[in-house]
């Protein structure tokens, strides 16, 4: 059947009542919700546009280098900044890095390469992504429940132990995801050569998944350094530095940047309010600035 | 008998060359430890949730000894009397949540059926998609100050408004006079709706194209295709996005500390004062003595009993979603 013929058999046809009107009703309740998902999407990132601005209008006019070197001011004192609060930041999410990456990686090398499909596997999976949903604060009551009360005071291990439950998972199950995409040919290829499993992992798998691994690491510590709740009462607060003369106090009461917003932002004067937006600007730039190289190391790993 | 003695030789050979050669006694010892001691890591995270499970249930055991279920249905907290009851926490926990669940949940859905059905050029959904995204990264505590100074002062004149003129309705019934349920639940359903929307998206993208060019091959809208076909397939993927979103919000913290109003109260009314399990929690723990640390300890097990199951229930689901599409042969 050439064109021509096909234009015959059709001539009789009329091809407008195949397109829709938009007075017809169907058409219009289709282009009417199209509409409203789209208006819907654009609501919903009023919010974060309405944080950054206020964050960028009240905590911008404050900025200045006394916030970074200067202790929390007490009641009625103006100026002051939060240094011990972004000291106390870093030790806490160090710590809590520090044990949340070794065990969370080892644990991704067994999902991942020993016991993909094992009991066990399937079990301790489950257990993290069980351990995902945790509320934050359960992780303050455990750290309180299993740390503080056990060594007796407030401190920064405390809080490094509870962050540390809430990163684990993440680093799990990101990690196991970056190891499995690792191509089976080059750990056959490694076998071949007699290698091995450990040495596989070791020398293919972790070097190769680096990227995904540290991406994963980077979005959990951005998590990390933003969570209040459980450090509420596990580093508790200081108005103090964390080392002083050479001195730490690492097992007493420890600053947050958090946790300095959260006391700040339900004081009755308003150098204290200022403050505490300062604060969370300052936060939010540090977890912004994680999240958004954690992403981009894994864009350019994927890229390449 | 000759291909054996073969694949001898051929064993000699490798071994011998020194290109490879097979793994030597220490480092086979190596292999095992070192398979030994990564197994031994997840088993830790196993049992670290029985841990977590075993350490708050051990410190609450005397609070559930002495208070026993009572502590689950009365409503007073007074720790001069010693009588403690959870009932209007636990029912400010589950009515701030359904009520961030309705609006996030409507929001991300519509976010998710927006950003997968070709609606826009891939550029401007990746761009959406991270905006959204970024939502999650903004800390909570963050949020709760953005509330105070933000949120509440823009709806309370639009509450009273609505106080006034339809306080006859229960869910108007008190007037809004600071910190309460309706901001609360406002900024909880911003915090959830990262979740929800990630999620959804997930398993709508999941649902084979072959399914919607079917259904517009037989004259349906875009939107026909949608709620006849592509949701219902999506449809357990989608509830296990809400379920899991409900469970992120039953144990966020500070946002609901910083704008719920923390009154030990039980009310319908959106604008009342209210106050939940996690934020009971943050406002009594700095402070708690040894009378009220295992009652807060009861606490913190209840509302880790309730989001355990939430969200060990949303996880099951989502797995069934995949299995499900995963069996229809749909492309991933």
């Amino acid at each position: 059947m050439n064109s021509a013929e096909i234009a015959e058999e059709f001539k009789d046809v009329d091809f407008s009542q195949l397109e829709r009107s938009l007075r017809h009703p169907r058409t219009f309740l289709s282009a009417a919700l199209s509409c409203g998902t789209g208006i819907a999407t654009v609501v919903a990132c009023i919010p974060l546009f309405s944080v950054l601005v206020m964050l960028i209008w009240r905590g911008g006019k404050k900025l200045s280098l006394e916030l970074f070197t200067a202790l929390p001011p007490t009641a009625f004192e103006q100026g002051g900044g939060f240094g011990n609060a972004i000291v106390g930041t870093l030790v806490i999410v160090a710590i809590a890095a520090l044990i949340s990456i070794p065990v969370g990686v080892l644990t991704a090398v067994f999902l991942a390469e020993f016991g993909p499909d094992s009991r066990t596997a399937s079990v301790a999976r489950f257990c993290a992504k069980t351990l995902t949903g945790l509320p934050s604060i359960l992780a303050g009551v455990f750290a309180y429940a299993a740390v503080v009360l056990a060594t007796g005071s407030y401190s920064a291990p405390a809080g490094g132990v509870a962050l540390s439950l809430l990163m684990l998972p993440t680093v799990i199950l990101t990690a196991e995801e970056a190891m499995r995409m690792v191509p089976l040919r080059m750990k056959e290829a490694a076998i071949g050569m007699g290698c091995t499993k450990t040495q596989v992992a070791w020398k293919i798998v972790i070097p190769t998944a680096f990227p995904g691994i540290l991406t994963g690491v980077m979005l959990a510590i951005a998590r990390a350094a933003g969570e209040t709740a459980p450090l509420l009462f596990t580093a508790l607060f200081s108005n103090y530095w964390i080392f002083e003369e050479g001195q730490s106090q690492i097992m007493e009461p420890t600053a947050s940047l958090a946790v300095f917003i959260y006391n700040f932002s339900g004081m009755p004067f308003e150098n204290q309010i200022e403050m505490a937006w300062a604060a969370s600007l300052v936060l939010v730039l540090m977890v912004l600035t994680i999240n958004v190289s954690g992403q981009f190391i894994s864009h350019r790993s994927k890229s390449v | 008998m000759a291909a054996k003695t073969s694949k001898a030789e051929f064993s000699d050979a490798l071994s011998t060359s020194s290109i490879s050669s097979p793994p030597s006694g220490s480092e086979l010892v190596k292999d095992r430890v070192f398979r030994g001691l990564t197994q031994g890591f997840a088993w830790l995270t196993v049992g670290l949730v029985f841990y977590i499970v075993y350490e708050v249930g051990g410190k609450a055991m005397p609070a559930i000894q002495e208070h026993g279920l009572r502590f689950l249905t009365t409503t007073t907290w007074d720790l001069q009397k010693e009588q403690f009851g959870v009932l209007p926490e636990i029912w400010g926990t589950l009515y701030s949540s359904l009520l961030a669940l309705l609006i996030g949940g409507f929001f991300g859905i519509a976010i998710a059926i927006f950003l997968t059905q070709d609606f826009l050029p891939p550029k401007m959904e990746w761009v959406f998609k991270n905006i959204v995204e970024m939502l999650a990264a903004i800390p909570s505590v963050v949020y709760g100050l953005w509330g105070i100074f933000v949120v509440i002062p823009m709806i309370r004149p639009a509450a009273g408004w609505v106080h006034e003129h339809l306080g006859w309705i229960p869910l108007f019934g008190t007037s809004l006079s600071g910190p309460g349920m309706l901001p609360a639940a406002l900024v909880l359903s911003i915090m959830i709706l990262p979740t929800v929307s990630a999620i959804s998206r997930d398993s709508l993208s999941n649902v084979p194209g072959k399914l919607k060019e079917a259904a517009y091959g037989l004259g349906a809208t875009r939107w026909e295709a949608i709620f006849g076909v592509i949701l219902p397939t999506a449809s357990t993927g989608i509830f296990g996005a809400l379920v899991l979103g409900f469970g992120r919000a039953l144990g966020e913290t500070m946002a609901l500390a910083m704008l719920v109003g923390n009154s030990n109260q039980m009310s319908i009314s959106l604008f009342s004062p209210g106050n939940t399990l996690a934020a009971l929690l943050a406002n009594h723990f700095p402070e708690a003595g040894e009378k009220e640390e295992p009652v807060l300890m009861y606490a913190a097990l209840v509302l880790l009993s309730i989001t355990l199951l939430v969200n060990v229930f949303g996880a099951l689901l989502l797995k069934q979603a995949s299995s499900r599409l995963g069996a229809r042969g749909g492309p991933k």
